[in-house]
């Protein structure tokens, strides 16, 4: 089937059928597509791709826009260099640039490595800042408008890798470099720069000529290296270039941090907004290995062309160093966020499904790696070398096809296990538990009916809204209904199992009081399909609220309601998710039982970790039963006090289940997003019974996971189930040397169980370079990943070690790897000047943004148990959700144009960048405010809130009036934007200034001094400066 | 002897007690050389629509340690108002109420007639009848479907205000709660693990949380209902509910798979069925009654695995202790039938299956606490059914044949002890004065506890002389007995029914004569037997048929008349003449004898034997065999193969069965369709003659005896040839093709041989 329908249709390119009719030329296209005009450039462009590029630059945008562009051509196009010899002494254009004394481009390195690393004087610093700061009008910079200016540094930044490496084979580079040289000199830099912008340009050029053949095989890799080069140089120039004086260099040390200009060092706003400015909006092609994906804030479309799209996966860098020496110089965590069924956008290609029939996918004999495009045919196609581990193995008859002339196999592209780097398998019965095919998964609602759940309304409006949730169970597109089961389960001290057989004229109810053995005493009438049982379903919830009405039962249970719902899956022989709706610390005898052990006082010291442990140890081994089990358990919580959230949680987070917690839930208020999150949690898209398993090349391999796993073994990923939004960050070690030529490839294995009962394999593949050059190693860095990794990481790490030993490590960590870019990268200059490499260049404002989280530094108004929630919350997120959580949004509102539907820019989350005046939206992904200034427009809160001023604003509410005025209406329509897609249904707070609750909201402020400790980014920032210095000396 | 004769089936009628003996020897020597033992039977609650109950209570004797209850047998100061206990001589004072008291006006206790009187008591709280219905629901489809049908009827002849409770079980149980609206509610318990009666009841939520300790004494009954209200509900509130909760049982839903039995959780079942009444009403009247469909097969109490290939223990099995789960849930069963017992619940069983259900481990359920067992092939047959519904039969009042709760308490005269009971009772260990050191039955104490009897419940109760030899009861000395039950009538009151009686005594040496002619041979069967069947519980079957024997001997030795060594001499009196053929026939009973019998099956007969009354006993021990010919009216011959003849139609009642046998040529006659031709129309009467009479016999006896019809060389006359004394065999062949009778192919000694070899011994110096 899937073979069809894959052949039948055009190659998976979403966009151009028509190349993928046409093979080779296909990879020359696959960059082309981004826009109409550039790819009749690039053709053209032929062999030495930097003229090219630079002629896009020059086209439209004069400036800066074109920069980026050029950026990103040279980032995307990385693979082409490879052919290059020439790029890998680019590299050494960085400050280690004299060790290599490359050939032919030592001639250019000079003016390179100077350009790359902006040092100021510290003198110097000051007068930058403020130029850039002003950025917006600064007479120096003067050409470029202000945005541009922040483009233009990037632009040059990176411009100049291009120029270089083609330098080294051709003219073009000269004019990057020489701009890069300016840079060197304190003051002009800036200018320069903007000058440089056409330097830009050359990246695409080196694009076009490796693309198609080279991806997989071997011409492309041994020249690998050079693409990194440049981009490395890249990435240092930018930096300096984008701030000149102040951010690249803090004053050393001694200089009072007070005088620094907030404005000076790097803002995360102006990275996003750039990376958005230049990579937003495009097609961004996996073809090359190595190269690095847009940010996670910028939208663009993503053709999987042999890579697995970044919103699979994301890494921390994307070239590893060669030798574990040299990653324990940088101590820069190697690691990969995988998404596996991160949600694709409707305007790219979902996944193909491969089906082999009953011989199941083709699997290297030695490692196991599945066919995908790391594997090399050889012997005329007889047999194929696996890219992993490197065994030679026969091709199974039934798969055997002849090469082309170029070595690839003739069905390259009519087999998506060939060129793709994202598809699915079929699995055979081998890949079933027992061999036996999996019966569809069932949803398992369990509802606390408690006598406060009763009397606040929630088991009613639960009831309620599962009657219309049903209805929308997840389904395969193909599918008319769904084949998902459902069933149902009360509890309070004992449970409440009802048989609702379509047969049966109304419920039953079965009552299990064994809450120490707990078991399931029905089978046939438990799990029912919802169409066929909906008269007695509906039945049923409408009679559980009054069926308990009289209820005064206080105590609950709850370990034995997990149990209850995994033995009922065991029993129905089916994975499935258990929801449970559960209110309060479950004191009831029962295993599981638990007691109020909240003790501030244990806050600031070692024992402070046991806050985040289990308070028994029932809860481990249940989870790991639900894991084996393929039970999944996704936990609503109704705190109105401490319910133990670091023990409730344990089994939700463990089998990849999702926590929402609700404090002091009213109906009347916080219906809306409870409801939301339902609905959502319901309807996503979710594998079953899954195990993952990440498999490498040689020469490095995954050592650790983070996430809603269960390991049982140091390399099976258990996951009773996993959904779109769950993300496992996995970290990779050195066990031998890594190649430059064969570089670092990934590949992770899904095997799991679809919401109708087939068993799937969801293959992703990744390749990554290897540099023994560090500067292509910091060139190449994420920070959103590395953010990403170094919350999981510390976050897993508060279970065992005390908090302040964790923060230590983490700023130990960031000085150590900025200390090692100054000390190996960067040019020469004065101890005291802060240097940062461009990709890292906002590492300092999110470290310290997860320096203060309350996980991890404990305020006094934040519960126990909100931190146990945070710290679960932070540890299944990808890069996006962690990204937003730890750096808010903060959008000014007073200033919208009602009549555009863009998000006004964001600006940086401090306060002084807030008016009286204005109205601000803060979001991070779990919370939502509208932060009000006192003098407030009236027309704007009349238009919002419908009241006439300020004061009448009632603060309760949690979410807007829906107003007919184009205020509101926009308002409500970003807060919507800002909202899709996340996770979780964020919780809107209405924050007047100076009035109490604003105190909360300034939390989110996180570039500000914490009001109970935390530094300032500023502070930070100098404080992280002090520890390089020291590191270097 | 008619006088004798007269006298025992008076007394009988009166008191419903037969003795053994009807005069007693007068020392303990003595007696102990009469080798039957001085004992009686007694049946407590025998129907007596002559005899209305008093409406108020009785009058006892002053001294604690006796506390006798004033009879026609006490002497009476009518001037002093004083009476004098004929127990332990204390002088008491009547009470006010009886001041007017004289000789001519006579409370009924002190009239010679009234040596029984029933007092019904006013006091207490009055607790209505409860029935706890426990249902397997791992039956047949047809099965289940016939046995909800059984139950739904017997909804309706339960009193209106009668709580029922209904809990079903499979691989699970699940105790129903009866009073829900809109949602039928169960709870449900894992049927591998057993409970506690503490831990039940905090799962049924029973106890409640903030219940005082204690002082709230007067309140509890009022919490009753309240308590119990979710699982006994009154029958007239919850009718429709529970009519409907039955016709929806559906059988177990866990599949079974091929090779296995389904899983059965009977002893978790029945543990929360006594728990549940144990804490919500312990000593009231209530009944459990347990319905199954097969052995249980999983957790405390399981009988069998679940493996088919694995059959149930046989006889073979237990005697080379093979039956890995036997000793295991007897002592399940055993631990849950005294707590029944202690507090007055009885449990009955109905197990209904074509292979063994358990019943051995289950029958002291049964067996202590006075239920009933029922055995039957299937729910679905007539057997069950009317059996079951017997159960809820009526007197001539209108109330049940049924009462709870009971305990019988035995008085005697200072010359007797009281050795023990055999019979659906438990001991209350109440040791006291009259009790015997020496146990016979349930001994060791002068109280038992009858949680459920009914007017045929008959108990053998064992007395010990203990009068020494040198210490001679003066002349016309009397010895008595007073049987003392208190019980829950079915019409919830309390009631006493007390029976005094007394006998005289006798010198053995001087007064052989007298104490011979006393002896009642039917009633000293029945309580050998039962003495022997008790003996088999525990013992070798072979060694219980050598101390019967040995017994028959030394009696024949004692009371026969002969010449020593000289068998042809040995003569017995009129009063001892039948009593050697009932020993042939118990010895081939299937009460002693287990061959042919599963264990089940042996478990059945024996509860049955051990509480019916002397008649269905002798039923029991010597089964009936009437005769229908042309040659004249039906009459009774001989359980002897030479009964069996061509021309004639027989009719056996073995109590647990009636068959009805054609002989050859009736049979031929009946295939060649005579009966419907109206010239041979007294061949159908005749055909239809034992038919009558059978289905008279079905009417009344409970439980339902098996109906067989069968004719000359049927397979089923196997039942009829089994019972038969085989006086022609293949190996006698005096009578060999002769027209007299049918020879039985068995190599079991007739009774011709055995009283052969009884003369012999009996007469012989050997022994």
């Amino acid at each position: 089937m899937s073979q069809q329908g894959y052949v039948a249709t055009p190659p998976y390119s979403q966009s151009q059928p028509g190349i993928g009719l046409s093979p080779p030329h296909y990879g020359h296209y696959g960059d082309p597509s981004h826009t109409g005009s550039p790819p009749g450039m690039m053709k053209p462009a032929g062999p030495l791709g930097a003229a090219a590029p630079g002629g896009m630059l020059p086209q439209g945008h004069p400036p800066h826009g074109p920069h980026q562009f050029g950026q990103n051509g040279a980032h995307a196009q990385g693979p082409p260099l490879q052919r290059f010899p020439g790029p890998p002494p680019v590299n050494s254009a960085a400050p280690s640039y004299a060790p290599y004394s490359p050939s032919t481009q030592s001639s250019y390195p000079s003016p390179v490595s100077t350009s790359s690393v902006a040092q100021l004087g510290t003198q110097l610093s000051a007068m930058h800042v403020n130029s850039y700061g002003s950025g917006m009008a600064p007479p120096s910079q003067g050409p470029p408008g202000p945005p541009s200016a922040a483009a233009a540094f990037q632009g040059p930044s990176r411009s100049p890798q291009p120029s270089i490496l083609q330098p080294g084979s051709q003219v073009l580079p000269p004019p990057p470099t020489a701009l890069n040289g300016p840079s060197a000199s304190p003051l002009p830099p800036s200018t320069h720069r903007q000058d440089g912008l056409p330097g830009p340009a050359p990246p695409n050029a080196q694009y076009q000529p490796p693309p198609l053949p080279g991806q997989t095989l071997g011409p492309g890799y041994p020249l690998q290296q050079a693409n990194y080069g440049p981009q490395m140089a890249g990435a240092q120039l930018s930096y300096p270039g984008g701030f000149p004086g102040g951010p690249a260099q803090m004053a050393g040390p001694p200089q009072p941090q007070k005088k620094l200009d907030p404005d000076s060092i790097p803002s995360p706003i102006q990275v996003i907004e750039n990376d958005r400015a230049t990579r937003g909006g495009q097609v961004y092609t996996t073809n090359t290995r190595g190269q690095i994906p847009p940010l996670v804030t910028t939208d663009c479309t993503i053709q999987d062309q042999g890579n697995a799209s970044p919103r699979y996966i994301r890494c921390t860098t994307y070239c590893f160093p060669c030798t574990s020496d040299m990653a324990k110089q940088a101590q820069i965590p190697l690691a990969a966020i995988i998404k596996p069924f991160a949600t694709i956008p409707s305007n790219e290609t979902p996944l193909y499904l491969v089906n082999h029939g009953e011989t199941g996918p083709v699997r290297c004999n030695r490692c196991k790696a599945y066919m995908c495009p790391f594997m090399q045919f050889i012997e005329g196609g007889r047999r194929y070398q696996c890219g992993f581990c490197n065994c030679v193995n026969d091709v199974p008859p039934f798969y055997f096809q002849h090469l082309d002339h170029i070595g690839r196999r003739l069905d390259h592209y009519e087999k998506p296990e060939l060129s793709l780097g994202s598809y699915e398998y079929v699995a055979t019965l081998d890949y079933c538990r027992k061999n036996k095919p999996p019966s569809p998964p069932a949803f398992i609602f369990m509802i606390d009916v408690s006598y406060s759940n009763i009397k606040n309304g929630l088991v009613k409006l639960i009831c309620e809204e599962l009657k219309t949730v049903l209805e929308k169970l997840p389904k395969e597109d193909q599918e008319e209904t769904s084949s998902l089961r459902v069933g149902f389960i009360t509890y309070n001290k004992v449970l409440h199992f009802f048989n609702v057989k379509s047969t049966l004229a109304r419920p039953q109810m079965m009552v299990v009081t064994d809450v120490s053995e707990v078991f399931v005493p029905l089978l046939d009438g438990f799990l029912v399909s919802y169409q066929e049982s909906q008269s007695v379903i509906h039945n049923l919830l409408d009679q559980i609220p009054e069926m308990f009405a009289d209820s005064n039962e206080n105590e609950t249970v709850f370990a034995p309601v997990i149990r209850a719902g995994m033995e009922a899956l065991k029993a129905a022989d089916c994975p499935g998710k258990l929801f449970i709706f559960h209110s309060s610390l479950p004191t009831a005898e029962a295993p599981g039982k638990l007691k109020n052990r909240d003790d501030k006082k244990l806050i600031n010291t070692d024992k402070e970790k046991i806050l985040f442990q289990p308070q028994t140890n029932v809860y481990d081994p249940l989870a790991k039963d639900c894991v084996a089990h393929g039970c999944c358990v996704t936990l609503f919580l109704f705190p109105s006090q401490y319910v133990d959230v670091a023990s409730l949680g344990l089994v939700p987070q463990l089998t990849g289940g999702t926590l929402y917690k609700y404090n002091n839930f009213q109906v009347h208020l916080d219906s809306q997003q409870f409801l939301n999150d339902l609905r959502n949690d319901i309807e996503k898209k979710i594998g079953f019974d899954a195990i993952m398993r990440v498999r490498t090349s040689t020469g490095f391999r995954a050592t650790d996971f983070f996430g809603g796993i269960y390991m049982n073994n140091t390399t099976d990923v258990e996951m009773a189930a996993i959904d779109c939004d769950k993300a496992v960050t996995v970290e990779f070690k050195h066990d031998d040397k890594l190649s430059e030529d064969s570089g670092a490839l990934i590949q992770c294995a899904v095997l799991y169980t679809t919401v109708s009962g087939q068993r799937r394999l969801r293959i992703h593949n990744l390749g990554l370079n290897c540099s023994s050059q560090l500067a292509d190693l910091y060139k190449s860095c994420e920070t959103d990943a590395l953010i990403n990794f170094f919350a999981k990481s510390a976050f897993k790490a508060v279970l065992h070690q005390p908090l302040k030993v964790i923060r230590e490590i983490l700023v130990n960590q960031t000085a150590h790897v900025l200390a090692c870019y100054r000390k190996n990268c960067a040019s020469p200059s004065a101890a005291s000047q802060l240097i940062l490499p461009d990709s890292m260049k906002v590492l300092p404002v999110y470290m310290n943004c997860l320096l203060k989280n309350c996980v991890l530094l404990s305020r006094p108004e934040i519960s126990t148990d909100e931190r146990a929630y945070q710290r679960q919350l932070v540890m299944t997120m990808g890069v996006a959700d962690s990204q937003l959580f730890f750096y808010p949004q903060l959008r000014p509102i007073h200033t919208l144009d009602v009549k555009s539907t863009t998000l006004p820019a964001a600006i940086r989350c401090s306060e002084s960048r807030l008016s009286e005046e204005g109205i601000f939206l803060l979001a991070n992904g779990v919370n939502m405010f509208l932060w009000l200034g006192v003098s407030s427009p009236p027309e704007l809160i009349q238009g919002i809130f419908n009241v006439p001023s300020f004061a009448h604003v009632n603060t309760d509410i949690t979410s807007l009036p829906e107003l007919g005025n184009p205020y509101s209406q926009t308002l409500r329509m970003i807060m919507g934007i800002i909202q899709q897609k996340r996770p979780y249904s964020m919780k809107l707070t209405i924050v007047k200034q100076r009035e109490q609750p604003e105190m909360v909201f300034r939390q989110f402020l996180v570039e500000d001094k914490g009001l109970y400790g935390g530094s300032s980014y500023v502070d930070f920032l100098c404080c992280v400066h002090k520890e390089i210095c020291q590191l270097l000396n | 002897m008619a006088t004798y004769l007269e006298f025992i089936q008076q007394n009988e009628e009166r008191d419903g007690v037969r003795f053994s003996w009807n005069v007693w020897p007068s020392s303990r020597l003595e007696a102990t050389r009469m080798v039957v033992p001085l004992a009686c039977i007694l049946t407590p609650l025998k129907e007596r629509p002559d005899l209305p109950p008093v409406q108020y209570e009785p009058v006892l004797c002053s001294r604690p340690t006796c506390k006798a209850i004033l009879n026609p047998l006490c002497q009476v100061d009518y001037r002093a108002k004083l009476w004098a206990c004929n127990f332990c001589f204390q002088r008491n004072q009547f009470p006010p109420a009886y001041a007017g008291i004289s000789e001519v006006n006579q409370p009924a206790e002190l009239m010679p007639q009234f040596s029984t009187v029933e007092y019904v008591i006013q006091r207490g709280a009055q607790s209505p009848l409860i029935f706890l219905y426990v249902v397997d629901t791992c039956l047949e489809e047809d099965d289940l479907q016939a046995l909800k049908e059984s139950l739904q009827m017997s909804l309706s002849l339960l009193p209106p205000d009668a709580l029922v409770g209904l809990i079903t079980f499979g691989r699970m149980v699940q105790v129903h709660e009866l009073s829900c609206e809109g949602i039928s509610k169960s709870y449900v318990f894992r049927g591998t693990k057993d409970l506690t009666a503490k831990q039940i009841q905090d799962m049924l939520g029973l106890t409640k949380p903030a219940v005082p300790v204690h002082p709230a004494r007067p309140a509890q009954p009022q919490e009753h209902p309240s308590i119990s209200s979710r699982f006994l509900q009154p029958i007239h509130k919850i009718d429709m509910n529970l009519t409907d909760l039955l016709g929806e049982l559906q059988r177990d839903p866990w599949p079974v798979p091929q090779g296995k039995r389904p899983l059965r959780s009977t002893g978790v079942a029945l543990s929360i069925a006594v728990g549940l009444l144990e804490g919500t009403f312990p000593n009231t009247g209530a009944r459990i009654m347990l319905f199954i469909g097969g052995p249980p097969t999983q957790g405390p109490g399981m009988v069998v695995g679940d493996e088919l290939k694995v059959p149930i223990r046989s006889w073979h099995d237990i005697e080379k202790d093979n039956a890995r789960f036997m000793k295991k849930a007897t002592k399940h069963y055993e631990m849950l039938a005294n707590r029944a017992a202690a507090n007055g619940h009885c449990v009955d069983i109905y197990a209904c299956a074509l292979d063994q259900t358990g019943l051995l481990e289950m029958k002291c359920c049964t067996n202590l606490t006075g239920g009933h067992m029922v055995m039957g092939d299937s729910f679905n047959t007539s057997l069950f059914k009317q059996t079951f519904q017997r159960i809820f039969s009526k007197d001539f009042n209108g109330n049940f044949r049924m009462a709870f709760g009971a305990t019988l308490e035995v008085k005697t005269s200072r010359e007797l002890k009281v050795a023990g009971a055999i019979g659906p009772c438990v001991s209350l260990n109440v040791k006291g004065p009259c009790v015997s050191e020496n146990e016979l039955g349930v001994g060791g104490t002068s109280q038992w506890k009858i949680c459920g009897l009914d007017p045929t419940s008959t108990l053998g109760i064992y007395f010990e002389v203990v009068n020494q030899h040198n210490a001679p009861i003066p002349q016309g000395g009397r010895g008595a007995i007073q049987f003392v039950t208190h019980y829950q009538h079915s019409s919830t009151q309390r009631r006493i029914r007390v029976t005094t009686i007394a006998r005289n005594w006798a010198d053995a040496q001087s007064q052989l004569k007298h104490i011979e002619a006393a002896f009642d041979q039917e009633a000293a069967a029945v309580l050998m037997a039962r003495l022997g069947v008790f003996r088999a519980e525990s013992e070798e079957g072979p060694d219980v048929l050598r101390w019967l024997d040995r017994q028959l001997i030394r009696l024949c030795q004692k009371f026969g008349q002969y010449t020593k060594e000289d068998p042809a001499s040995f003569r017995l009196s009129d009063s001892f003449s039948l009593y050697p053929q009932f020993m042939f026939h118990l010895r081939r009973s299937p009460f002693l004898q287990v061959f042919n019998n599963s264990p089940d099956e042996s478990s059945y007969y024996r509860h049955h034997f051990a509480r019916q009354d002397l008649t269905q006993s002798l039923i029991m021990i010597q089964p009936i065999l009437y005769s229908y010919s042309f040659h004249g009216p039906p009459e009774p011959v001989l359980l002897d193969s030479s009964s069996i003849l061509a021309d004639r139609i027989l009719l056996m009642d073995t109590f647990f069965q009636i068959v009805i046998y054609l002989g050859e040529t009736i049979a031929q006659w009946q295939k060649a369709g005579y009966q419907d031709m109206p010239e041979y129309e007294n061949f159908k009467h005749l055909l239809q003659a034992p038919l009558d009479d059978a289905q008279e016999i079905l009417h009344t006896r409970f439980p339902m005896p098996r109906y067989i019809n069968t004719e000359h060389g049927g397979s089923q006359a196997r039942f009829l040839l089994s019972k038969v004394n085989p006086s022609q065999t293949h190996n006698n062949l005096y009578a060999w093709g002769q027209e007299t009778g049918a020879p039985i192919l068995t190599d079991d000694v007739s009774l011709q041989v055995f009283m052969d070899h009884l003369k012999k011994l009996a007469v012989s110096s050997a022994c």
